[in-house]
């Protein structure tokens, strides 16, 4: 039985009269009741329309909570009152139902449709099992794991202004019915379409939990070209609340839309919008239903062996350098495996092209966008880093594992403080002896002043940055050259230091050595940064 | 790592310059014999503008007496500030922007000129203190200032600049007309 009162009488009577669909007229007679909702459609028409009717029935209807079972079989007479009381309903419920019913038929000849003028049929078409199994078999064919979902709707922002109108037009007569009423608390059509959904997809995905908070989202969305400049009007009474951004579409989002229709008064709305809102002639459009599992993060280091190698893809003007990248030769297999949409690749630090990063490797994390698989284990994580480092020669991956995003942010943290060792091999112009290197060795803390290297100064702000150089060791390889251990202070560039960058990195291995020095190798041996853990086996 | 490979080619190697650095030339600047410019772009457009070995402060053993970045009264190269990424306030100079006036202990000045559009990033102060680094490093540590062209321009700035072969060919011209008269 719908759980109306007789002051609910004229809020319904208007509210049918101006094209309103019946889960719609609940909401607007702020019934949070959520099993009037979930009954057909159609079946709530024939309620309400008989309420509206007979007098009797409303003043029974809230005592007399069995008979919801009985309605369904149609038809007033059906309704388990008293037997003292029945005639009587009988009686006016008879006499009422055929011009209840005259009203009907007329509403279906007169109206071209009978799409709701307030949420523009989402509660009338897409409101039913049927297309709850269509969502259902369109979220099965993703082939996702989850545990729970939780359903999202995104309307037309013209619902909110034909809501508006619609609340305007019935503002009176809620009000009659109890003064602490307000606009919001008319039942959104959000929340009606959950309460009728939900259950009914979770149902058709064997039972899955449908949540208010989940890893996992269904979207629904609806589109209703034909009304879309509903909301335009709104643009000339608020223009400030209407700003053009970069990345929409169009400015008449809902957020826009709802700041508007609060500022505006409601002698300014009715004077460029009809209260109730104007007929559509067809109900909305639903778009694909868009499914989402929140990202998933996999952590791990690498080693890079190669010379010819950059670390992620690297274009200029549009062309291609290089054929592959350290990112995507890791991520290849990993996309695989948790059958993800992208990628998002972060590192602490990144090298040169040209530099390998032997040792322990450099810690990396990354984010995997819309993952379809989500459990994976600790044994098949251990396979796919096998299957990494079998597929190519160029690099090698371990301690890979699945990670939280907030630990992520370990990798990032005290990124300057951290230290790295390198081993360059160094040219000189003059001729070296062994033991004109030995004095490096003792040297201890050598404080940098780094101007930003010319090599990266179109993309970094121009600065003079202070590295410290922890401690240097030298090894002698011959009259012109040798390798230089180096423990750093992140962030030091350590080819400008031995080459010097014009004079623009003091001091520099020129100055230090008296002749021009320059780099040939450079090998990063340890990035000594303590995340993610090793794995053990 | 390849030790052989690097033994034998401590002269040939290329440098950092010849590494990263494309080499363009603007000869005779404005009309002045020899006033040759050479400019450094490197593949991330970033240009370096310095004075090319056959520049006259560089020849006969010339001295540098001064050099001077007030390239007017109101306009001082040192006073150029960039901040940011975007390197927002340098001063914006065009072809002919003179950078520094060097002048040599016998008293000639030279005007040392932009060559290329866009904004300038730095000048070399390390040369006021220790004017010979011009003269000992002119194509490194002796360069005169740092210019970032717009992005849309960093191709067509160096159209009207000589290509290290042409500008071979201008000094192999000169050397012989020299030899002529």
């Amino acid at each position: 039985m719908l759980p109306l009162k007789e002051k609910d009488k004229p809020v319904v009577q208007k509210l049918l009269a101006a094209g309103c669909c019946s889960r719609c007229v609940l909401r607007f007679c702020c019934t949070s009741v959520q099993a009037a909702f979930r009954q057909p459609e159609q079946e709530t028409l024939k309620e309400l329309q008989a309420f509206i009717n007979n007098n009797e029935i409303v003043q029974d209807s809230p005592d007399s909570t069995e008979e919801t079972k009985s309605h369904d079989a149609s038809g007033s007479e059906t309704r388990g009152d008293p037997p003292s009381k029945r005639a009587k309903l009988e009686h006016c419920a008879s006499g009422d139902a055929s011009k209840d019913g005259t009203v009907t038929v007329e509403m279906q000849e007169d109206e071209e449709s009978h799409v709701c003028v307030a949420c523009l049929g989402v509660l009338q078409e897409f409101c039913d099992v049927t297309r709850a199994i269509k969502i259902a078999a369109a979220v099965k064919a993703e082939q996702y794991e989850f545990d729970s979902l939780v359903l999202s709707v995104s309307l037309p922002p013209q619902l909110c202004v034909r809501e508006h109108s619609c609340w305007l037009h019935v503002k009176k007569e809620v009000r009659e019915k109890c003064m602490s009423l307000s606009e919001d608390d008319v039942i959104q059509v959000k929340e009606a379409f959950k309460w009728v959904m939900q259950g009914l997809i979770a149902k058709e995905l064997g039972g899955v939990a449908v949540v208010t908070k989940s890893l996992f989202e269904v979207g629904v969305e609806f589109s209703h070209p034909e009304t879309d400049s509903d909301c335009y009007f709104l643009a000339s009474t608020c223009p400030n609340c209407f700003k053009p951004t970069k990345n929409k579409q169009s400015v008449f989002t809902r957020m826009a839309v709802v700041k508007a229709l609060d500022k505006i008064s409601d002698f300014a709305f009715l004077k460029h919008y009809p209260s109730p809102p104007a007929r559509p002639s067809r109900h909305c459009v639903q778009q694909d239903v868009q499914c989402l599992h929140v990202s998933l993060f996999i952590a791990g280091r690498y080693n890079k062996f190669c010379r010819s190698l950059p670390q992620t893809p690297w274009v200029i003007d549009g062309q291609r350098r290089m054929e592959s990248s350290v990112e995507e030769l890791i991520a290849a297999p990993i996309l695989v495996t948790f059958r993800a949409d992208g990628f998002n690749f972060s590192s602490s630090g990144r090298e040169d092209v040209d530099v390998r990063t032997l040792g322990n490797g450099r810690p990396f994390a990354m984010e995997l966008l819309n993952p379809h698989r989500s459990r994976v284990s600790k044994v098949e994580m251990k396979q796919l880093q096998e299957t990494i480092n079998a597929s190519s020669d160029k690099i090698r991956v371990r301690d890979l594992q699945i990670v939280t995003r907030e630990a992520t942010s370990r990798m990032k943290e005290g990124e300057e403080e951290k230290t790295k060792s390198y081993t360059a091999l160094v040219w000189t112009h003059k001729a070296i002896q062994r033991e004109d290197l030995s004095f490096m060795d003792d040297i201890k803390d050598l404080t940098l002043n780094q101007k930003t290297p010319l090599r990266v100064l179109h993309r970094r702000a121009l600065a003079v940055r202070q590295r410290v150089i922890h401690s240097m060791s030298t090894r002698f390889v011959d009259a012109h050259h040798f390798y230089l251990g180096l423990k750093t202070q992140a962030g030091t560039y350590i080819k400008e230091f031995v080459h010097g960058d014009f004079g623009r990195t003091q001091p520099n291995m020129c100055e230090l050595l008296k002749t021009d020095t320059d780099i040939l190798e450079l090998d990063v041996e340890s990035v000594d940064v303590d995340w993610p853990p090793t794995v053990t086996d | 790592m390849d030790n052989e490979e690097c033994k034998d080619t401590q002269d040939k190697a290329p440098s950092v310059v010849d590494r990263y650095y494309t080499r363009w030339y603007r000869a005779d600047m404005k009309g002045k014999p020899c006033e040759d410019h050479c400019i450094l772009q490197h593949s991330n457009r970033i240009c370096v503008v310095t004075l090319a070995e056959s520049h006259p402060i560089l020849q006969n053993g010339r001295q540098i007496k001064s050099i001077n970045y007030q390239i007017s009264n109101g306009c001082s190269r040192l006073n150029n500030k960039v901040s940011g990424k975007s390197k927002r306030g340098g001063q914006f100079l065009t072809d002919f922007a003179p950078l520094c006036r060097i002048t040599c202990t016998d008293e000639n000045e030279y005007t040392i000129y932009s060559c290329i559009r866009g904004r300038l990033l730095e000048v070399n102060e390390a040369i006021l203190e220790t004017p010979s680094l011009l003269l000992q490093k002119p194509s490194t540590d002796g360069y005169i200032a740092v210019i970032l062209p717009k992005f849309e321009e960093s191709k067509s700035i160096t159209e009207n600049l000589l290509s290290r072969e042409e500008f071979e060919k201008v000094l192999a011209k000169r050397a012989a007309s020299s030899q002529l008269s």
